[in-house]
This record gives structure tokens, sequence and C-alpha cells, in this order.
């Protein structure tokens, strides 16, 4: 059975160095991720060292490189909610999940990311988690929101 | 034709397609540089070459900007100083503090350029750099705190040996440089060449240090220390003395050795010789006989490493004889144990190599023989000129002394091992012995001599004609290799070194090397080879007389157990 990536690279007859981020957003696309195993494949067959493909993908914030959680986070770090306090609101998700934006919680339940503006400003501070967008979101207000979400696992 | 530029209101001759840099640098004339390195392509992105070119609103970086007829240029008006000065201010901001105790304190160009752009204060201030240290490798130690991110490192690892261990990883000012995945060096592709630290202008990269390990055993009293050095050191250490390039301070370096306290002191030249015994022979084995041609030489653990990751298909065409390096160790825990009464486990044998990738191939588990390594422990040039510092030791007073022997001795064929393309010439003289019974009326094989990353001749030898190549630098062997694997048969012989030059521009040599100094080292290495009277390494009487009371003949079975090894596939990334 071809593997996930294979199916994808199998879509690029040809494919030069000039394919490698459509190639690389593709897999992410499909895996949620890229993995180390899926970026070794697409180096082979690209004929691209690795540590190159690896450089390329760390420079744009849309790849990442851990499996997500269950439920992705997603902390807006926009104008207007930095000016509504989102660095105070980050710093306590990464208390609460101990875990940095890129990572993803011990249990596989969250992952967190940074992302530079969602589109809802008139919410600031605003997280979504899966799409669900969470509102004037506080320090306080935050264990409250991931409490409702594990408490769907149990 | 020539192009006119107007320099500091000096008119000057150009070529076409001259940069900036290239012609100011034909008259004599110096901008600094920081990402810039000779041969290869220009980056322009450390900013610090730039300079004021009449009609441009912005700087101009001379390293990477074509002349044009006409042109006038300012290469230190005041606006052009200040901005450079800004660039060092910037760099310095959030770099370590550590200058007094780093291992580059005299040698880094950040503080060079310091103090030529006159920086007294530091006007700028960041957050320093907090990274961790990479000590997972064999060979090198990676320090990212002290990475100015000029780039070098990152394009002689691609550019000149085609490997790409390490990339600029993140962006912006989260920009580091690092291998794929954050893993250790140790799992990447690296080949330990070492090339990174001869082009690094800051102490971001270093060699494994050996030293404290040596000093702990030169102090126990029931070790018996040897030390063995490779043909390119005796003359390259002159240069960390102040004695000018290319001279020969052997007999110095031998004395010095014995002060320091090394029990015996050997010379790798000697089984470069032994070498050269097993490889022509094996050379000439696989001629006679059908063997898997070409054959490629495995003296360089940057190459054999190289085709274990990367030239599977290739790994039969590689000699099975070990390094020089490996080979003294074997015997010196064999032979020289047996022939002294000494356990070999009580031996501590040290070696002085040009070398990064020597360190790595000292730990190989191949390299062993019932669980005892052949060779300990293995200091670079660089590290070399410390021990010595580090016992006072004068070199300008002190008298020459022979190596030990037998283990000391050497032909001159053994000693060009240092050069790129001297193996290759060793293994002709005596090939050209083992087929025909007789020696070669001129031992010089001008075409396999220089500097080129490339050369080719072609070889008569009792009406055969052999073909044989010397590549240096790895990006030269990958073009080479594809080449024999599509289809050229006119290629018997290859010698590869990672090192453009070869060993005499090795990962362990001192900073500062430059083509001036190589050409000045690989000259002097010529010239013994001119004056000395045994030219041919199966004439070396020490070489006869270990085959005759030890070893048997070349590719005998004691041979094969000591100084032949195998290789292995590598799968890393």
């Amino acid at each position: 059975m071809k593997s996930k990536v294979e199916e994808i690279l199998q879509q690029y007859p040809n494919a030069g160095r000039d394919s490698l981020i459509p190639i690389l957003q593709s897999v992410q696309e499909s895996l949620g991720f890229l993995s180390e195993e899926s970026v070794v494949q697409v180096s082979k067959f690209l004929k691209m060292p690795a540590s190159k493909i690896f450089g390329v993908a760390t420079f744009y914030n849309q790849f990442r490189f851990t499996q997500p959680g269950k439920y992705h986070v997603m902390v807006c770090r926009g104008t207007a909610c930095h000016v509504l306090g989102s660095a105070t609101v980050l710093e306590e998700i990464e208390k609460y999940l101990k875990v940095k934006p890129g990572m993803t919680t011990k249990d596989k339940l969250f992952s967190l990311e940074v992302v530079a503006c969602i589109g809802a400003c008139g919410l600031a501070p605003v997280i979504s988690i899966n799409g669900e967008f969470h509102a004037k979101v506080t320090t306080e207000s935050i264990q409250s929101i991931f409490e409702t979400y594990r408490n769907r696992e149990v | 034709m020539n192009l006119n530029i107007e320099v500091n209101n000096n008119v000057l001759s150009a070529m076409p397609g001259d940069t900036i840099l290239d012609a100011l640098n034909r008259h004599g004339m110096n901008v600094p540089t920081l990402c810039h390195l000779k041969g290869l392509m220009p980056s322009g992105s450390c900013r610090m070459c730039v300079v004021e070119v009449d009609g441009r609103k912005n700087l101009v970086t001379a390293c990477s900007e074509p002349v044009m007829d006409g042109m006038k240029i300012q290469t230190h008006s005041a606006r052009v100083i200040e901005s450079r000065k800004t660039i060092v201010e910037l760099l310095l901001s959030n770099h370590p503090d550590d200058c007094l105790y780093c291992e580059r304190n005299g040698s880094c160009e950040l503080q060079k350029l310091s103090e030529d752009l006159n920086v007294r204060e530091r006007r700028i201030s960041g957050n320093k750099n907090n990274y961790k240290l990479d000590v997972s490798s064999a060979s090198i130690v990676r320090d990212p705190a002290k990475c100015i991110l000029c780039g070098r490192c990152v394009r002689v690892c691609e550019e000149i040996e085609g490997v790409s261990a390490i990339e600029f990883v993140g962006r912006g000012s989260k920009t580091f440089i690092d291998t794929s995945f954050n893993h250790g060096l140790n799992v990447s592709t690296c080949i330990n060449c070492g090339q990174c630290i001869m082009v690094c202008p800051t102490g971001a990269l270093k060699e494994k240090p050996h030293i404290d390990e040596i000093r702990t055993k030169l102090a126990d009293p029931t070790k018996t220390v040897v030390i063995q050095y490779a043909p390119s050191i005796t003359i390259s250490l002159a240069e960390e003395f102040g004695f000018k390039p290319g001279q020969n301070i052997g007999g110095i370096m031998n004395a010095a050795l014995r002060r320091i306290g090394f029990n015996f002191v050997f010379d790798t030249s000697f089984s470069a010789d032994l070498t050269i015994m097993e490889e022509a022979s094996e050379l000439v084995q696989r001629i006679t006989t059908g063997g898997t041609l070409p054959m490629i030489t495995s003296c360089c653990p940057g190459w054999v490493k190289y085709a274990e990751e990367f030239q599977h298909d290739m790994l039969p065409h590689l000699s099975s004889c070990k390094s020089p390096q490996q080979m003294l160790g074997a015997i010196i825990k064999s032979y020289f144990a047996e022939t002294e009464g000494i356990n070999p486990a009580d031996i501590y044998s040290v070696s002085i190599m040009p070398c990064t990738a020597k360190k790595f191939e000292q730990q190989r588990e191949e390299m062993t023989q019932n669980g005892i390594s052949d060779v300990d422990a293995v200091l670079t040039t660089r590290e070399l000129a410390r021990l010595i510092r580090l016992f006072g030791i004068d070199m300008d007073k002190i008298s020459p002394e022979l190596a030990d022997s037998p283990l000391g001795t050497r032909s001159s064929a053994g000693k060009i091992f240092g050069v790129s393309g001297g193996v290759m010439e060793a293994a002709i003289r005596s090939a050209h012995y083992f087929i025909t019974g007789k020696e070669l009326i001129k031992f010089q094989v001008n075409a396999v001599r220089g500097l080129a990353g490339r050369k080719e001749a072609k070889v008569v030898i009792n009406g055969l004609e052999i073909g044989v190549a010397v590549v240096s630098g790895l990006k030269n062997a990958e073009i080479l290799m594809e080449e024999v694997r599509n289809g050229r048969k006119d290629i018997h012989f290859i010698e590869v070194m990672a090192c453009p030059g070869g060993c005499i521009n090795g990962g362990g040599q001192p900073i500062g090397t430059n083509e001036e100094s190589l050409r000045a080292r690989m000259k002097s290495l010529y010239e013994i080879d001119e004056h000395d009277t045994i030219k041919v390494s199966h004439k070396n009487p020490y070489i006869i007389e270990l085959y005759d009371k030890f070893l048997g003949k070349p590719l005998g079975h004691k041979s094969h157990h000591l100084l032949h090894t195998n290789y292995q596939e590598r799968d890393v990334n």
C-alpha cells in the first residue's frame, strides 16, 4: 500500500525544487504536519538535502513539525488583540497547557499555534479552538474554556 | 577590452565581468568582507563590503556588484565607514562577551573588524544569544551563540563538499544554523571534514578538543604515550609559531614532542609508505585479476563517510586499506608492542592530524583490535600548537631531533601524501615497480600535481595504459563518480580528498590558511621529495624489515587483519 506522502509525490512527476513548497503544503494538509519521515521522502524525491527542506519549511510560519492535537488552538496576535492583551493570554495558555507555540500537549489533546490575525478583531482578544471562536478571553476565563474541551473527552 | 573605473578619485582599469571587489583587490585596495568566500558565488548578505557608487542612492556591495565602465566609487567615505561600523556594532549587540577565553581570541574576524573599525564601546545592547552547544559530533563542536550568520559554513558544506549537513533554520532574528530537524551533528550527513571551521569567522565552530585527555595520560606513569604526526604537520605547524609558510620544522617538532613527555615519536609518513605497499598491491591485483575498477583511495575519512552516505554503489570501488593513521595505530599496538614488550592496553596512542575527520575515524568500531582502539586520541595542527605553548616550549631555541626508529623513518613518497595528488604519485611509483620489477626513470608525475580540484593523467606501465584521476573537494568527487557510473571506462585509479588541495588545507590546519600559504606548503612537500634519496615506498628499509619480520607480504593474512577494513552503508539525512 502506498503511503499518503507517496501518493502526493506521484502527483508531481518530473518535479524540480520549485515544486517544494506546494509539495510540503500538500503533505501538511494530508498529515496535519511535516513529519521527519515525510521530509526525508520529499528530500529523496526532489534530490534535495533534507537540511535545505527543513530550512525552507522553518522559514514559513505555515509549516509545523509536530502532530497537531485533537483540538488545535490558535491564539490571535494581531494588532487589535495585542492592544487588548493577547500577549498575556498567550503566556497564560502556555503556562496552563505547559507547551510553547508549535508544540502539542503530552496527552495529544491540544496543540498551540500563534497566528497574525484571524479576522475577528471585534472579539479581541480572541482564540480559536478547532474553528470555534472564543471572544474577549481573559486570564481568568482560560481554564474554563479548556475544561469544556477536556470534559468532552470523559 | 579593459574598463576604466574611478576609485577614490583615481582612475583604475578593470576587466569586464569583475565585481567591484575583484577590481579593487587586483589593485591592492581592500574593503572589509565577512560573508565573502573567494571562488564561491557572492551572497552579499553581510553588507560589510559596501561602497558608495555615484548615481546610486543606496550603498552597493562590492563583492556582488559587477563593474561598469566609468563607474565612480568611494570605498572609505564617511557614510561607508559609518555603515560598516554600525554593522559590526549590531553584530556585537547579541554576541557573547567571552572573548578573553574564546577559542578564536586573536584569530577572530569579528574581533579584527571591531578593531579595524575602531569600535570602542558597546553602543547597542541586545539580548545575548542563548543557544545550546552541539557537542554530539566526534569531530566538531558547534556553538550557535557565537554565530553571526555569515553563512560561509553553509556554503562551503554545500558548494565545495556537496554535503549540506547544515542550513539556515528559522527566520528573521530567530534564524540560526542547524541540521535537519535540529538533530545533533553526529546523526547528520556531516562528514567531519572541518572545512566549516576553516571558514568560520568566529568561535562558532571548532574541533572537539582532545588536549585534556592527553595531558591526563601523559601524567600517568603506567602508560606509554606514543605520538605520530601526519606528513603535512611538520610544515603547516611552522605558521602557528611565526615561521614563514612552507618551512619544514619537523626536527624541532620532534624535540618539542619529547619535551612535552611523549615516550615515542613516530611519523605517519612511514605508514603512508605502508599504505602504498598495500594499496598499490591491491591496485595491481585488481587490474590483473579483473577486480572492481576504478579503485578509489580510502585514506581520507571525510571521503569514506561521504561514500558510505551518498555513494553506496561505489563502496566496492574503495580500496580496503585503512588510512595511514589507522595503519600506524594498528602496527604500534601489535608489532611495536611486541618488540618493546609492552601490553597494548598500556599504550596510549596519539596522532597529530591536519584533519578533524580523523577524530571521527579514530573512534570507528572497525578501527579496533580485541576491543582496543588502534589510535586513542587525535590532535589537530591547531591543538598541537596549543599543547606546545601550554608546555612553554620555545620553538626558536630548541635543537632539531630525529623521530624514533623504526616507525619514524619514511620515504619521500609517503611525505607527499599531504598534498592532493600525492597518494596517486606515490602509488604510481610503487605500482610501476610491482608490475615491471623496474623503477620509473622519472618519478615526478606532473599531471597530478597542483591545487586544481580535478586532475587526470594517463600512465603507461609495460604497455598497459592506466588512467588516473585526482579530485579534491567532494563536489568534484560527486561529479567524477557520476561519470564513472555513466560508463567512463578509461579511469583505473582515483584519489579523493575531501579538502580542496588535500591535507595541507585540512580542517585541522591553522586558521587563516589561504592560497598563498597552501602554495608554500605544497612547494615545500615537493622540495622534500626532490631532495630525498629514497623516493619510493617499497625502498623504505624499515618497511622492508616490517614485512620480513612481522607482516609477511602485502595483502597477506596479517596485513588483512591489521591494515584493512570494510565499509558500511549509512542511512542519514
